[in-house]
């Protein structure tokens, strides 16, 4: 039992110093621009770009069930206008974000992972690096910044789509006009709102990148290798999203109120 | 020259490098055969810094690989090209830009003179008109071929083949042979192949060295290696079933597989 105590204690702590060398490798890459400079562009559009229709129709579904999830609750309790709020509030504050995350976590971090795993197991990596490029620079850094970049403008999208589908759903299913959801709409409205979002999404954009690089470029043992950095990627992201989602919450959100 | 100075790697408990000491001459052609998972590959991934020894060194031009800083490293990766196994090609890039690759990084040639040196090296190795594919639409064959194109189109001093006839049928095998004795003479670079092909190391090699339990068990020339008296050398080369050597040498297949799972 200490045999397999002690082999799990070193196996946790060879894990930890592989991603210390990682992030180590990649900040030290930076300074390789000319690399790193001509790849981020085109990251921009496989991440952002070819994301926005997976994100729209899970933003749209979910305004409308949130228009009426919130007459549901609320009816005959508080003024119909409020539907507007809730909508607006839910979608911008937590599930644009959140739901955008979750979303691409699965399309973006496990599609990451799953390339550079190839590319690690049939040796592209190491082709790389004889052809005299540092992998960090053209692999790992245009993927990060263009998931941070980009994570952003898709929630900002989605946010847009979930408010349209919920005054749709709000003024053609329930008894609510569009003057009464605009006024909920802007009744508690702050800017502060969009920019917590927005800066919440950033953060799941370099998270689940960095996850998926990580776990692509120290992947093992061929395509059952491959499958499990995919796996793993798809199941750290959703759990660091929620981590984040929390302390973001606990900084920013308690610090405004308190403010 | 390439200097192999007692080399020592292992991973976890599986030593595969064990005191491996080998000189490659400028102008040669040096093959280094030996069974399948006794460490080849890994000594010669140690040349171009893909990985760090735990004990002795790897000089190549004076220079000790693993104490070069990155930059220096980078220059030393510059007058290498290396032909990997399975070709290594870039899956998302066409033939023409998985061969430009190199050169763009450079950053010393104009796209047209680049495009010239792309035409050049795939005419060298018969592959005229297949620029615009992708890697997946070439047969196995082609692919090393392809490799093999990236490799020189850096205009390298130093080739190295990583099982260049690898799992290809005998007459392309043939022609990749032709095509490393052909880029020697044309290029006048110091090469190292991995194989265990005897017909390949007959054809390309100057010298031969088998690579046995860790170490050199024998370097000589093709002559010398094709009229040798030792045992575990004449059994490879002959290709016998029986005898320890094939015993020793499939268990050294397994723990290195095992090996590098526990790694990962």
């Amino acid at each position: 039992m200490f045999a397999s105590l002690g082999r799990h204690v070193v196996g946790v702590v060879e894990a930890y110093g592989r991603l210390g060398r990682f992030i180590g490798d990649t900040i030290r890459a930076l300074s390789d621009v000319r690399t790193w400079g001509s790849q981020t562009l085109q990251q921009m559009r496989r991440l952002g770009v070819d994301s926005l229709p997976i994100t729209l129709f899970i933003a749209a579904f979910t305004g409308i069930v949130l228009a009426l999830l919130a007459s549901y609750a609320m009816t005959n309790y508080v003024p119909p206008y409020l539907v507007g709020t809730l909508v607006g509030k839910t979608m911008i504050l937590e599930l644009g974000p959140v739901l955008t995350g979750l979303a691409l976590a699965g399309r973006v971090g496990a599609n990451i992972a799953a390339e550079l795993g190839t590319m690690q197991v049939t040796e592209q990596v190491d082709a790389l690096e004889t052809l005299a490029y540092n992998p960090y620079a053209y692999l790992v850094i245009p993927r990060v910044l263009a998931g941070t970049a980009m994570f952003p403008v898709v929630v900002a999208f989605a946010m847009a789509t979930g408010l349209l589908t919920g005054w749709i759903a709000a003024t053609t299913l329930l008894p609510v006009t569009t003057a009464e959801f605009v006024r909920g709409l802007q009744l508690f409205f702050v800017p502060f709102d969009v920019q917590y979002g927005l800066v919440k999404s950033a953060s799941f954009g370099m998270v689940i990148t960095l996850i998926g690089c990580f776990l692509g470029l120290t992947t093992r043992g061929g395509a059952e290798g491959v499958g499990r950095a995919t796996t793993r990627t798809v199941v750290y992201s959703a759990e660091m999203i929620l981590v984040l989602d929390a302390y973001w919450a606990v900084t920013l959100l308690r610090t405004h109120v308190m403010s | 020259m390439i200097e192999f100075r007692d080399l020592h790697k292992a991973f976890g408990a599986n030593r595969v490098l064990e005191g491996f000491s080998l000189t490659v001459h400028d102008g040669e052609t040096m093959v280094v055969i030996g069974y399948s998972g006794t460490g080849k590959s890994v000594a010669v991934k140690h040349v171009v810094g893909l990985l760090e020894p735990d004990a002795g060194e790897v000089v190549v031009d004076g220079q000790v690989v693993a104490n070069l800083r990155r930059r220096e490293l980078t220059e030393l990766r510059a007058t290498i090209g290396f032909v990997f196994q399975f070709a290594a090609l870039f899956d998302s890039l066409t033939i023409f830009e998985n061969v430009a690759l190199g050169l763009r990084r450079r950053r010393t040639m104009s796209e047209a003179e680049i495009a010239a040196r792309v035409a050049e090296s795939l005419r060298l190795v018969d592959l005229v008109g297949t620029e615009g594919h992708m890697p997946a639409e070439l047969s196995g064959g082609m692919r090393k071929r392809v490799g093999l194109a990236r490799a020189i189109a850096l205009r390298p001093k130093y080739l190295l083949y990583d099982e260049p006839t690898t799992g290809l049928d005998p007459v392309t095998s043939a022609v990749i042979d032709r095509l490393i004795v052909r880029t020697r003479e044309a290029l006048g670079v110091t090469s190292i192949v991995i194989t265990h092909d005897m017909r390949t190391a007959y054809t390309v090699g100057d010298r031969i060295a088998m690579l046995y339990q860790g170490r050199i068990r024998q370097v000589g020339t093709v002559d010398e290696i094709r009229a040798t008296a030792d045992p575990v050398v004449r059994q490879f080369i002959e290709g016998r079933p029986d005898g320890r050597a094939a015993e020793r040498a499939s268990l050294a297949t397994a723990s290195s597989r095992l090996a590098q799972e526990d790694e990962g």
